[in-house]
């Protein structure tokens, strides 16, 4: 046996390490498909309890809808249940062909290609595009898979403060001996919710011969006026050189992820993306809910207008009721907390009066900036929106933090 | 205070700090294990000195712990000047 007892005892020690730190991460089990109400089991044992779900990404509210799984049902019984094969041997049908040109239509760009994750697309695009001689310069709060892509890639890197776009034209005059410079950045940030400069990052770019990849998994549906995503928003539709999205997150839920952008960029990933060319293709049922995905939100942009309504009611009924969130436009709403164990202690309490929230503290947020991070959906209607809203308040007035800014509440409860 | 500490010092105020940071740093804050710097944004770091200090400093040595505060790295820096 090579899993000797000191090897087990090894790793105890790092579990426990991580435990007592209070890093733990516990899985909640639902009941119920995703959706705005959702039955969950937790701790687990327990009976179920129905909350409300400001924690998913379900921005577009299509993970359970109805057309959606009638699509799905319909890729099941025409393409069957899988391909046992990645794309390039036996594994590609023309449904999949299909996805990758809706969404190229979508995103505006010149090629797409699915990946089976868009983490799994961060993994693959760097290495398989750029070599030594090159370097990707990126925001420092970029998504970790960007990070892991980023470390694949032979090609240096650099990086440049938050949206600092000073730091970040620095970087580029410093890297001008380089054959390329890839500005590498989130469109909407996933903790902070803010959305990239890109309008000014494409600037910077033009002015100092750099491209641009844009990860925009928390804006590809409804960030912009018909949903585009952040170049729409931003006023920069056609400029960007590499998009990378999810299908798991507003475009269904369920997975799959893609690159998006430059022909020529598109076909280097086709030939040498090994998360592409050494993972299994997308399955059928997929592709399938996807394609209806694109559809549905092609046709209309009701969805993601409900989205921005919810966002500026739940945006505005937070900061009456006192809390200090971070300012924006995007549905993903950080209520500051500051204080690891509050944004703990909130979370469940919250969590008691109906509402799934989750609180995240360092290392997934820089040391005292904590919170809770709130996620609207187009599946919330008002009265999910005001009850918890009436519940925020409810424990905001607990723990007396209503009206306090950062000096405060850490003054009240410590770093 | 040396110069080489001010010179990193100085570096690293300007490159990893906010503006609106009230944040005191010192040649003894940690760095990395204070979250000031990521184990990802260090590689800036590591360039400046190379460039600035004319070294080469081996993967293996720029490790999170020999790049944890301004004395660390100055005497990381003087052990390469002077192979």
């Amino acid at each position: 046996m090579a899993y000797a007892a000191k090897v087990r005892d090894a790793l105890r020690e790092e579990i426990d390490n991580i435990e007592s730190a209070g890093l733990l991460k516990e899985e909640r089990y639902i009941h119920s498909p995703q959706d705005a109400w959702i039955d969950v089991e937790f701790p687990a044992g327990s009976p179920l309890k129905k909350v409300i779900n400001l924690c998913a990404n379900n921005y577009l509210g299509l993970s359970s809808h109805p057309e959606v799984v009638s699509a799905a049902h319909d890729g099941l019984e025409s393409r069957g249940y899988g391909m046992s094969s990645v794309r390039f041997i036996c594994g590609t049908q023309d449904i999949h062909r299909e996805l990758e040109n809706k969404l190229t239509e979508y995103l505006g760009t010149e090629d797409t290609i699915l990946f089976p994750s868009c983490m799994d697309a961060n993994a693959g695009v760097f290495e398989a595009v750029l070599s030594e001689g090159d370097v990707m310069i990126a925001d420092r709060l970029v998504h970790a898979s960007i990070v892991d892509g980023i470390r694949l890639c032979k090609a240096a890197y650099d990086s440049y403060k938050h949206s600092d776009m000073g730091h970040l034209e620095r970087k580029l005059e410093e890297h001008q001996d380089k054959r390329i410079r890839l500005i590498i950045t989130d469109g909407v940030f996933s903790m902070d919710g803010d959305v990239a400069k890109l309008d000014e990052i494409c600037a910077l770019a033009e002015k100092y011969d750099a491209m641009v990849f844009v990860d925009d998994s928390h804006a590809s549906g409804f960030m912009g006026k018909t949903g585009r995503g952040t170049h729409e928003h931003c006023g920069v539709l056609g400029k960007i050189d590499i998009i990378t999205t999810t299908l798991g997150k507003a475009l269904g839920g369920a997975s799959g992820g893609c690159v998006s952008g430059r022909k020529e960029i598109v076909e280097l990933c086709r030939q040498k993306a090994r998360p592409y060319l050494f993972s299994n293709t997308m399955p059928p049922v997929i592709v399938s809910a996807a394609t209806k995905v694109i559809d549905l939100i092609s046709g209309t942009t009701e969805r993601r207008d409900k989205l921005e309504e919810n966002t500026k009611f739940w945006r505005e009924g937070l900061v009456e009721a006192g809390f200090d969130i971070k300012a924006g436009e995007s549905p993903i709403v950080p209520v500051m907390l500051y204080n690891a164990k509050l944004s703990q202690d909130m979370a469940r309490d919250l969590y008691a009066e109906g509402i799934y929230v989750i609180g995240f503290f360092f290392p997934v947020v820089p040391k005292g900036q904590a919170r809770i991070r709130t996620q609207l959906s187009a599946a919330h209607d008002r009265e999910h929106l005001e009850q918890a809203l009436a519940a925020f308040k409810k424990i905001g007035e607990k723990y007396g933090i209503l009206g306090l800014g950062k000096k405060e509440i850490l003054e009240k409860f410590g770093n | 205070m040396a110069e080489m500490e001010e010179t990193i010092l100085q570096y690293v105020k300007d490159e990893y700090l906010e503006e609106d940071d009230d944040m005191e740093v010192d040649n003894d804050t940690p760095l990395i294990s204070s979250g000031i710097v990521d184990s990802f944004s260090m590689v800036s770091l590591k360039t400046f000195l190379e460039k600035k200090y004319k070294i080469q400093i081996p993967d293996a040595k720029a490790t999170p712990e020999a790049f944890d505060s301004v004395h660390k790295i100055a005497a990381l820096v003087r052990e390469h000047q002077n192979q």
